[in-house]
């Protein structure tokens, strides 16, 4: 009985991880679908980006024998969330901007191209192949019997959990309390009467590409040192299921974002442990369309109301 | 001149955070551990460039815009050069009958690696215009549409090899599974906003590539399905008595079949194969520019327009906007289904490796670049996107790269494609 | 024909429609009037089911269609326009009427790939019916054009015309007279009377244009900041003080 418990302990530890990491990107989709309506396709490859420089980052420290792990968290997190935040701006630049207010499909197919592009720019750029990197952070606890199953909560879990929260809180002070924060919600009302106001529209549709993007990053050095692995291709994936746990929450809805990444992660977990690995992909999507069935707007969305 | 500067500065400085990491730094594995080494000489000096010369764009940039206002040509697209509207309809009906003579003798006139490859053409014209259905005539982006080919390809795969169906018998079949599947993704989505139909779409295409390389036991996973038999011409027979066969292209043929050679008492010729295979997707290219042709002047079509321009309009006048969306949807999947079918006969072997993301992007492009919506664009689309590849290696590598970037510039400057073109009116006639 | 009872409708806090109940007979012509923002158009979208009213019944022709999807309520009969014109721009003028007729045309995929006689016949029913309401509201001469290259008077025309193909019962109009010149309103008078004469088409109609509403309806109802506050022949309207205090008293 223990022993069922504690390995159920450990799926629910796992996933919280996991989604936790979801929940950072899912904000990403969800801030630019709150103010221009749109889904940003390219989110997933700046995760990407953010996990490679943090990869350069690490590794370029060892090479100077700086092993300090406060410092080089600081400094992955920080060239990461730089690099990745310029790319966010310039997906916006290219790829939103001049097409915005015109036909729907149109940023959409522009978006896509820029994920396909950006895809083969490091693909090209960096070698088709994986690279894997050494741990940083090793150990952990463990809890249970010393001859049974033991359940582990690693180091790299916890500091995993903590930046999350961290960096959730930390934005949500920002959107509640600053300036920025609250031309952010005001464009997210009504982006016409934000810009009859005053308020620089362009600026802020921009800021939340940056902010999605930089969020993105963390959670890009953060699975990044957690897996030890990254190719071109995984922020496709990434993207998908941050996606869906952005909609599983309602898109649109910050505190929907967390509790979607934290639903979907979890929800993983549980079918790689008692089911199968491989279908761990395919139940995150058919979660997607049930959702989309039965609930379109979210746990946490409020419903639509179309002008007419 | 202080404010363009600093916006030369931050410009400048965008670019050298995009270009540098990611192509001036490089992560190697070295025996067992990872290092950071720097790229080449050349490619250092490349991204020096051009972080420079956006420095020096943007400080100069009035001055640079004045300069190519006064040489630049009347914006315009492709279409310009062509010949005014009212001429071009006197040139379609002899254009388009020189095209269908030149693409009957191409076999015959051409080498068979040619041929081959003009094949190739052919399969992804039919999956350009396929989409177009979707993509250009009703405006949904489908981001999984190779899906539907792959639900096309293994029908064909499968029953063959486990049942011992015929080509034909699983060529109609194909495109109904694919049709089943696009109705029943549809579904549920087409009653949202169209960007989600774009996301589960592209989650469809990764779920079924999934469930093709684990499912083992029916797909054989990664390896694939091989010996997958050639599609045959019906023939009838007299001798013993009247029936039905199927004349095969091998030296050989399977039991109940007769070879072709032998039936029309001429010499076995391996590229006879090659030929019937070009002229077979030739005949499927055929039937669906002629389904597509009709379908745009049918109420459907005009529906399809409609929802384009004013869905509320519609649903005012009550049209089912849901069932409209889903006929093209499962239209355009049942394509998809042909095409898979044609393709697994003709290589002969398939696993989930022609059936990734990048295929879908890949027929994406081909209707975008060929403008959404027009038939003889996306034709020539598919041409040049299939070919290109083919004529320079070298190409090959950025082949992708140059996609993606293609569709951003498409979408700003030319959403249209590079040939526009109308849906064909309808007249009221007035006497 | 048509009846509603206590129609309510709530975005959020803000109650948009409260209590509204209203009877269309047939043959009638019925205005809704109010001031700006009176929650007018909100009643057009609950009953024409665009939106889902909060609470209140609904019922055409002796069925309930509250909660219905729009476009099954316009297929019972009831169809509408907009306050702000919503033709198919790039479609051509015969086209828009052609695509109201999509459930009379024969939609079946088949006999339109092979054009089977029943498929030619139905498609040139379609087009006669067009024609025949282009020659009616004077468009005729316009039917190859697109629809978004016509002038704003002709655009509203074709909006009714597109409306009256799919032969309706009763039809809704969102302030058609908005932005016509005196002939045109003039005009539009005299067609919407022809409608209900010699169509037995009923008319729910919102309107500002004061002498519009009152020449030709049969019963007004008066709506103010969601609430019904009046209602009868335009006569006792006029001579209403609750009505000249809170709509006509602004004037």
């Amino acid at each position: 009985m223990l022993e069922v418990t504690l390995y159920f302990l450990q799926q629910l530890i796992n996933g919280i991880t996991i989604g936790s990491t979801y929940a950072l990107i899912a904000i990403g989709y969800t801030m630019v679908y709150g103010i221009i309506g749109m889904i940003n396709f390219a989110h997933g490859e700046v995760y990407m980006i953010g996990t490679y420089i943090a990869f350069m980052a690490i590794t370029g420290l060892a090479m100077l024998g700086i092993d300090f792990l406060p410092i080089v968290f600081a400094v992955a997190l920080i060239s990461s969330m730089l690099v990745s935040s310029t790319f966010g701006l310039a997906i916006e630049r290219v790829a939103y901007r001049p097409l915005r207010g015109g036909n729907r499909l149109i940023p959409l197919i522009s978006a896509i191209g820029m994920s396909f592009f950006l895809q083969n720019y490091v693909r090209i750029s960096q070698g088709a192949r994986d690279i894997a990197m050494p741990s940083v952070v090793t150990g952990g606890w463990n809890f249970g019997p010393e001859d049974g199953f033991q359940a582990s909560v690693s180091y790299m879990q916890i500091i995993i959990f903590v930046v999350t929260v961290i960096s959730m809180t930390a934005l949500t002070l920002f959107i509640n309390r600053s300036r920025l924060g609250r031309a952010c919600r005001a464009t997210a009302q009504d982006l016409k009467m934000a810009g009859l106001l005053g308020i620089n529209t362009n600026n802020v549709i921009a800021a939340t590409f940056v902010i999605g993007a930089a969020l993105a990053a963390v959670a890009g050095t953060l699975l990044g040192m957690y897996y030890g692995v990254a190719n071109a291709y995984i922020g496709f994936i990434a993207g998908l299921k941050a996606f869906t746990a952005a909609v599983l929450g309602g898109i649109g809805s910050l505190p929907g974002a967390m509790l979607g990444g934290l639903i979907l992660g979890i929800a993983e977990s549980m079918t790689a442990a008692y089911f199968s690995t491989e279908y761990k992909d395919v139940v995150s999507f058919g979660l997607l369309v049930l959702i989309l069935l039965f609930k379109p707007t979210g746990i946490l969305g409020k419903p639509e109301v179309e002008k007419i | 001149m202080r404010s363009n500067l600093s916006s030369a500065f931050f410009a400048a400085g965008v670019t050298f955070i995009l270009a540098f990491p990611l192509l001036g730094l490089q992560l190697t594995t070295e025996g067992v551990s990872l290092i950071l080494a720097s790229s080449s000489a050349t490619t250092l000096s490349y991204v020096a460039i051009g972080v420079l010369a956006v420095f020096f764009v943007q400080l100069f940039k009035e001055q640079i815009l004045g300069q190519l206002s006064k040489v630049k040509p009347k914006p315009g697209t492709i279409s310009n050069l062509l010949p005014a509207e009212e001429n071009r309809a006197k040139l379609v009906k002899p254009g388009v009958l020189f095209v269908v003579v030149v693409a009957l003798l191409w076999p015959f006139m051409m080498e068979r690696g040619a041929t081959d490859l003009a094949t190739l053409v052919l399969i992804y014209i039919m999956l350009g215009l396929g989409l177009n259905i979707v993509v250009g005539l009703a405006g949904l982006l489908d981001l999984g549409y190779v899906a539907f080919y792959a639900v096309g390809a293994y029908t064909y795969a499968l029953l063959a090899e486990n049942l011992g169906w015929s080509f034909w018998a699983c060529l109609p079949l194909g495109g109904l599974l694919a049709a089943l599947f696009g109705f029943v993704l549809g579904f549920p989505v087409l009653r949202l906003r169209g960007d989600y139909l774009a996301i589960v779409t592209l989650g469809f295409g990764e779920i079924i590539r999934i469930l093709l390389n684990n499912l083992t036991e029916l797909t054989n996973g990664p390896n694939g399905i091989g010996g997958i038999p050639k599609p045959t011409l019906p023939a009838i027979q007299t001798e013993p008595d009247v029936s039905i066969i199927g004349l095969e292209f091998s030296r050989r043929a399977s039991e109940g079949n007769v070879p072709f050679h032998e039936f029309f008492g001429i010499s076995y010729d391996p590229a006879m194969k090659v030929v019937f295979l070009y002229l077979l997707a030739l005949v499927l290219v055929f039937f669906t520019l002629y389904v597509i042709r009709r379908l745009m002047r049918m109420p459907v079509g005009r529906a399809w327009e409609a929802l384009r321009e004013d869905e509320i309009a519609c649903r005012s006048l009550g049209l089912n906007r849901t069932a409209i969306k889903l006929s093209a949807f499962t239209i355009g999947a049942a394509f998809a289904g042909f095409a898979g079918c044609f393709f697994a006969a003709r290589q002969g072997f398939i696993n989930p490796e022609s059936f990734v993301f990048k295929e879908s992007v890949i027929i994406l492009a081909i209707v975008v670049l060929g403008g959404m919506g027009s038939q003889i664009g996306v034709i020539l689309a598919a041409i040049l996107i299939t070919i290109l590849p083919e004529l320079a290696r070298e190409f090959q590598e950025y082949r992708e790269l140059m996609f993606g970037l293609m569709m951003v510039l498409m979408m700003i400057w030319s959403p249209q494609g590079l040939l526009p073109m109308k849906r064909p009116h309808i007249e009221l006639k007035q006497e | 024909m048509l009846s509603v009872r206590g129609l309510s409708m709530r975005f959020g806090g803000l109650l948009a429609v409260n209590g509204v109940s209203l009877d269309v007979n047939e043959r009638e012509i019925i205005s809704i009037i109010g001031p700006n923002g009176a929650g007018k158009t909100t009643v057009f979208n609950c009953i024409s089911g665009f939106y889902k009213p909060t609470s209140g019944d609904i019922k055409f022709q002796g069925k309930a269609i509250q909660g219905m999807p729009d476009f099954k309520i316009s297929r019972l009969g009831m169809v509408r326009t907009f306050q702000h014109v919503r033709l198919f721009n790039s479609m051509t003028v015969i086209e828009n009427l052609l695509v109201a007729q999509h459930r009379h045309v024969n939609t079946n995929l088949l006999s339109g790939l092979l054009k089977t006689p029943s498929f030619r016949k139905k498609e040139s029913e379609a087009m006669e019916r067009a024609a025949y309401w282009l020659k009616k509201v004077d468009l005729l001469p316009m039917a190859n054009r697109e629809a978004g290259n016509l002038a704003y008077g002709q655009q509203r025309r074709l909006e009714i015309a597109r409306c009256m193909v799919t032969e309706p019962d009763m039809l809704m109009l969102d302030e058609p007279a908005a932005g016509l010149n005196p002939k045109e309103t003039r005009d539009l008078d005299e067609l919407i009377v022809s409608l209900k004469h010699d169509y037995n088409v009923s008319v729910l109609l919102i309107e500002h244009d004061m002498g519009l509403v009152m020449g030709i309806s049969d019963r007004i109802y008066v709506v103010s900041q969601g609430t019904p506050l009046a209602q009868g022949t335009p006569d006792e309207i006029k001579s209403n003080p609750e009505v000249i205090k809170a709509y006509l008293g602004e004037e």
